[in-house]
């Protein structure tokens, strides 16, 4: 799996955003994945611990917003989630269907701790 | 000391993207029509390269980047002995081929004296989906031994096709593979695919594909 290089991607994302905010660390990290990105959450994590360890990054908590896949059925417009493999639809057998969602993955948000601005 | 949320919502492949653009760019510009060909290990991907170049090598040049998990270029010795240029990158155990390791690929390719470039990805059906190389095309080679619930199974990897080859349909009197059931997959995640059922033993289905590949490839010469 690729989770090494995903990880590091995410990092040098989070960090270039993180610089622009001025941070002097970064607490969290808001990631959405969809079911079928085909990124496992759990190595993404593992891997995080190592990747970010001398950065500001090190120690932020890694939150994983899943968002299922859901089909839409275009003979009968039932909407329906697939866990793993690909099915047809529960409602008609119908197999002529759009994705609607469960293809994300992206960072949403991070969030940061910055000095506190001096007042003078 | 304040917490503050960021908003950032961008994709985590943002960074690959940028340079699989630039690659794009760079063989839009000199003319060069690429495809990133995948499939599972084994799929029939280098007999594949090896007879579209047979076919071609009258009328097109054609590069090859071979991907490899190890250093080993049986698969790049091979496409050099067919009379055309080729290199290997070795992704030092990596799944799949990223934007970076194709624009070293690329550097290393006479892309001035190219009209094609074809590049074999290491064989997977998970990983090199996510990865835009900076090719025209995404190309799978799926195979009638591999079964045919794979679209069920894998269906990442179908969302991104330009083009579908079903390899060795000549094994198709031996294996249990229901071609509708196959097809049927790939019509949920992938309306109207572009799909040519093709044998690299028989040549049959062949010349379907070299077809449509000439027209594409003239086409693309003028409108670059
Ligand atoms: N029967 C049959 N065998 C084929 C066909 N195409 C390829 N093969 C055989 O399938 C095996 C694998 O072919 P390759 O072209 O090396 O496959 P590959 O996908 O490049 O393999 P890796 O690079 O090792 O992942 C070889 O023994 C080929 O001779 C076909 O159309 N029919
Ligand atoms: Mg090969
Ligand atoms: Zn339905």
């Amino acid at each position: 799996m690729h989770e090494l290089s995903v990880t590091e991607s995410l990092l040098n994302l989070a960090l270039s955003h993180a610089n622009q905010a001025n941070a002097t660390k970064v607490t969290a990290i808001n990631i959405v994945v969809g079911r079928l990105s085909s990124i496992v959450d759990d190595s993404v994590q593992f891997y995080w611990d190592f990747v970010a360890e001398d950065s500001i990054c090190a120690g932020a908590k890694l939150n994983f917003d899943r968002r299922p896949a859901v089909l839409h059925c275009a003979d009968c417009s039932t909407d329906y989630t697939i866990e793993h493999d690909l099915t047809p639809c529960p409602k008609c057998g119908g197999m002529r269907t759009t994705i609607i969602s469960g293809e994300e993955f992206f960072l949403d948000s991070i969030e940061i701790e910055k000095e506190a601005e001096k007042i003078s | 000391m304040s917490a503050i949320r960021v908003p950032v919502v961008e994709k985590i492949f943002s960074t690959n993207d940028k340079i699989a653009n630039q690659n794009r760019q760079n063989l839009t510009n000199k003319k060069v029509l690429a495809i990133n060909l995948m499939a599972s290990p084994g799929a029939g991907k280098t007999s594949f390269i090896l007879a579209t170049i047979k076919r071609l090598q009258n009328q097109f040049r054609i590069g090859v980047i071979e991907g490899d998990t190890a250093p080993v270029t049986i698969d790049a010795d091979k496409i050099i002995s067919a009379g055309m240029p080729a290199v290997q990158i070795n992704t030092g155990g990596d799944c799949h081929l990223d934007a970076s390791m194709m624009g070293d690929g690329l550097a290393s390719l006479p892309l001035d004296e190219l009209d094609l470039v074809i590049v074999e990805n290491v064989g997977n059906l998970i990983c090199p989906a996510a990865w835009d190389l900076g090719t025209h095309f995404n190309l799978l080679v799926a195979s009638v031994p591999e079964g045919d619930d794979k679209p069920y199974k894998y269906p990442n990897i179908y969302r991104g096709l330009e083009i579908l080859i079903i390899n060795k349909v000549d094994l198709q009197p031996y294996v249990e593979f229901k071609m509708d059931y196959f097809r049927q997959g790939v019509e949920m995640l992938n309306p109207g695919l572009i799909t040519f059922p093709v044998s690299c033993r028989t040549d049959e289905g062949m010349d379907a594909w070299i077809d449509w590949l000439s027209k594409k490839i003239i086409e693309f010469k003028k409108n670059a």
